[in-house]
C-alpha cells in the first residue's frame, strides 16, 4: 500500500500503543520515586531517583519476605508447568493415538471441561483439601494447577495432525516400548505445542490470585500477587506510619519485568497455540 | 484397516490418559461433586447441619443482593465484550494488511498488558486512578472543572472495563490476527483484482473466514467475565461502595471466607459455573453444528 493509504491506521495504531504503555510506563517511572515523592511530584514524570533505594528496602522489609514470594511463585509456576505439560502430553497423545473403552466419551468431557469456569472449582477444593490437611502448603496451590484440559486438548489437536501412524507402527515393528516411542519419537515431533502449553500454564500460575489467596494463610508461602496486595493492604490501613506504596510499586515491577520480556521473545508460540485452538 | 490399527494397544493408551484423568477426577469432578453436595444441606446454630434439598439454590434465585450482582456483571459484559471484542478485531485486521515495522511494535505492545497478573494491572489502574498517585483524576482542574472521581458509583463500572479491555484487547488481538494469518491468501487476491478496497475485503472476505475464532474468543471471554473478581476485589480499596455482593463470584467469595456460610457459597458457585457452563458448552455445540452442515 502506498504511504498516504496507511497514515490512518498508523495514526490509530500510535493511540493503541500509548494507551497500552501508559500504565506500564508509569509503573516503571514510579518506581524510581521515594514515598513522598509519589504523592507530590507529577505522576508521569521522574523525581529524584530512588529505584536502588527501593529495591533495597523492598528485600529488606518484613525479614525479606519479598525474596520468599519471589521464589514462590517461580516455585509454583514452574512445577505446575511442567506438571501440567506432561500430562497434556501424554494425555493428549493418548487420545489422539490410541483407542480405548470410554475414550468417545473422555473427549467429549474434555471439551466440556474447558468452559467449566476454574473459580467454581476453588472454593469446593480449598474445603477438600483443608479436609486432608494440605492447605497451607505448596502443594495446596502446585496440585490444583495442574489440571489443564486445555492443554491436553491443544495435543491432542496437534498429535492428530503431525505425528503420522504410520511412523509409530514402524517403531512398534522395530519392538520399540510404547513408552520409549512417546519420549523418542512423539516428543520430539510436538515440541512446538508442548512449548505453547508450558507458557500458557506459567503465566496462568504465575497470575493466579485467587486460588493462593483462598488456600494460602502463612505470609511466608504467598506468591508475589497476595503477598504485594497484603502490602498494599497494610499501607492502606496504617497510612502514614508505615512506608509501603514505594514497595507495592517497586515490587510489582520487578514480577513484572521477567514475563513482560518472555512474552515478546516468545510470542511466535502463543500465536501457534492461539490458532491451533481457534482452528478447530 | 485403521481403526484395527488404533485398537491394537488400548491397554497403552488408557495409561498414557490415567495420569490426567486422576487429576481431573480429583481436582475438578470430586469438587464439582462437593460443591453440588454441600449446596444440598444448611447449617444453623439451633438444628446444627441438615440436608435442605434445594433449598439453598432456592434461596440463591430470590436473593436480591446475588441477582443485582449477576445483572450488574451481565450488563458489565454486554457494553465491555463487544467494545473490547471490537477493537481486537479492528486491531488484527489492521496487523494482517498493513505489515511495517511500526506495525510489528504495536502488536507487541499490545500484547504486554496479558504478561501483567491481572491483581497487579489492577492495583496499578487503581494508583493512576487516585487524585494522589495518579495523573488523570486532576485533568478537569486544568480547565477549570471539577476533578474526576474514577471510584464514584457513576464512573466505578467504566473503570473496571477499563482495566479488562486494558489487560485483554491485546491478547484477543493476537489470538484472531493468528486465525488471519491462516487465511490463504488466494481467498482474496481475486476481490483485489476486481479493485475492492482493504476495507472492503477485511468485513466481506476476512471477518466471514475467521467467524468462529471471533466465537471462541468471545466465549472465553464471556466465561471469564462471569466470573469477575479480582479487580473489583482490589477496586474495593479505593471504592468502598463496592459490595460484599458486587459479583456473584466476590458474593460467594464473601459468604464463605466472611460468613462461614459454605453451603450457600457452595450453591453459588455450583450454581453460577452450571449456567456459565450450560451456555459456552450450547454455544460451542450450536457453532460446531452450523459449520459442520
Amino acid at each position: 500500500m502506498n504511504p498516504a493509504r496507511t497514515r490512518v491506521p498508523h495514526l490509530v495504531m500510535a493511540a493503541g500503543m500509548l494507551y497500552f504503555l501508559v500504565p506500564l510506563l508509569w509503573i516503571a517511572i514510579a518506581a524510581t520515586k521515594s514515598q513522598p515523592d509519589l504523592l507530590s511530584t507529577p505522576a508521569l514524570w521522574f523525581a529524584d531517583f530512588n529505584l536502588f533505594t527501593n529495591l533495597a528496602q523492598l528485600f529488606r522489609e518484613d525479614g525479606g519476605v519479598y525474596g520468599d514470594w519471589l521464589v514462590n511463585t517461580a516455585v509454583y509456576s514452574g512445577v505446575s508447568a511442567v506438571g501440567a505439560t506432561l500430562l497434556a502430553a501424554l494425555a493428549g497423545y493418548g487420545l489422539a493415538r490410541f483407542s480405548f473403552p470410554g475414550k468417545r466419551f473422555f473427549e467429549t468431557a474434555l471439551l466440556g471441561m474447558i468452559m467449566v469456569p476454574a473459580t467454581a472449582l476453588v472454593l469446593p477444593t480449598y474445603l477438600i483439601l483443608s479436609n486432608i490437611g494440605i492447605v497451607n502448603t505448596m502443594w495446596a496451590v502446585i496440585l490444583p494447577s495442574l489440571l489443564s484440559p486445555f492443554g491436553t486438548y491443544l495435543v491432542r489437536v496437534y498429535v492428530t495432525e503431525s505425528v503420522p501412524e504410520e511412523l509409530l507402527d514402524a517403531a512398534r515393528l522395530d519392538r520399540a516400548s510404547e513408552l520409549r516411542i512417546f519420549w523418542q519419537v512423539v516428543v520430539p515431533m510436538i515440541r512446538p505445542v508442548l512449548v505453547t502449553v508450558f507458557l500458557f500454564t506459567l503465566v496462568a500460575t504465575w497470575n493466579n490470585y485467587f486460588l493462593p489467596l483462598v488456600m494460602l494463610s502463612d505470609a511466608d508461602l504467598f506468591p508475589l500477587t497476595v503477598g504485594l496486595t497484603t502490602w498494599f493492604n497494610t499501607g492502606q490501613q496504617e497510612a502514614g506510619t508505615r512506608v509501603l506504596f514505594n514497595l507495592v510499586i517497586t515490587g510489582s515491577l520487578l514480577a513484572i519485568v521477567p514475563l513482560v520480556i518472555a512474552f515478546v521473545l516468545l510470542q511466535r508460540f502463543w500465536r501457534s497455540g492461539a490458532a491451533t485452538g481457534a482452528l478447530r | 484397516m485403521r481403526r484395527k490399527r488404533m485398537t491394537d494397544h488400548p491397554v497403552a493408551g488408557a495409561l498414557f490418559v490415567l495420569p490426567f484423568f486422576l487429576v481431573v477426577v480429583a481436582f475438578l469432578v470430586v469438587p464439582l461433586g462437593y460443591a453440588f453436595w454441600l449446596s444440598l444441606s444448611s447449617r444453623s446454630l439451633a438444628l446444627g447441619e441438615r440436608f435442605t434439598g434445594f433449598d439453598n439454590y432456592v434461596r440463591a434465585f430470590s436473593d436480591p443482593v446475588l441477582l443485582d450482582g449477576f445483572l450488574r456483571v451481565v450488563v458489565f459484559g454486554a457494553v465491555q465484550i463487544p467494545v473490547m471484542l471490537g477493537i481486537a478485531l479492528a486491531g488484527a485486521l489492521t496487523l494482517d494488511a498493513v505489515t511495517t515495522r511500526f506495525a510489528i511494535a504495536f502488536r507487541l505492545i499490545a500484547f504486554m498488558p496479558y504478561a501483567v497478573p491481572a491483581v497487579l494491572g489492577a492495583l496499578m489502574w487503581g494508583f493512576l486512578y487516585s487524585r494522589t498517585f495518579g495523573p488523570f483524576a486532576d485533568l478537569p482542574t486544568v480547565v477549570g472543572g471539577e476533578p474526576f472521581d474514577f471510584f464514584s458509583t457513576d464512573l466505578l463500572l467504566l473503570s473496571l472495563g477499563n482495566i479488562v479491555t486494558w489487560a485483554w484487547t491485546g491478547y484477543n488481538m493476537i489470538v484472531l490476527y493468528s486465525a488471519l494469518q491462516a487465511v490463504p491468501r488466494e481467498m482474496y487476491e481475486a476481490a483485489l483484482l476486481d479493485g475492492a478496497t482493504q476495507v472492503q475485503i477485511a468485513l466481506r472476505v476476512k471477518v466471514p473466514v475467521i467467524r468462529q475464532a471471533i466465537a471462541l474468543a468471545a466465549i472465553f471471554t464471556v466465561i471469564g467475565t462471569m466470573q469477575f473478581f479480582v479487580e473489583p476485589y482490589v477496586m474495593a480499596r479505593f471504592a468502598p461502595q463496592i459490595s460484599a455482593g458486587y459479583t456473584p463470584n466476590l458474593y460467594a467469595y464473601n459468604q464463605a471466607f466472611a460468613y462461614s456460610d459454605f453451603h450457600y457459597s457452595a450453591a453459588i458457585s455450583f450454581a453460577l459455573g452450571f449456567v456459565v457452563f450450560v451456555a459456552a458448552y450450547a454455544f460451542v455445540l450450536l457453532t460446531r453444528k452450523r459449520r459442520q452442515s
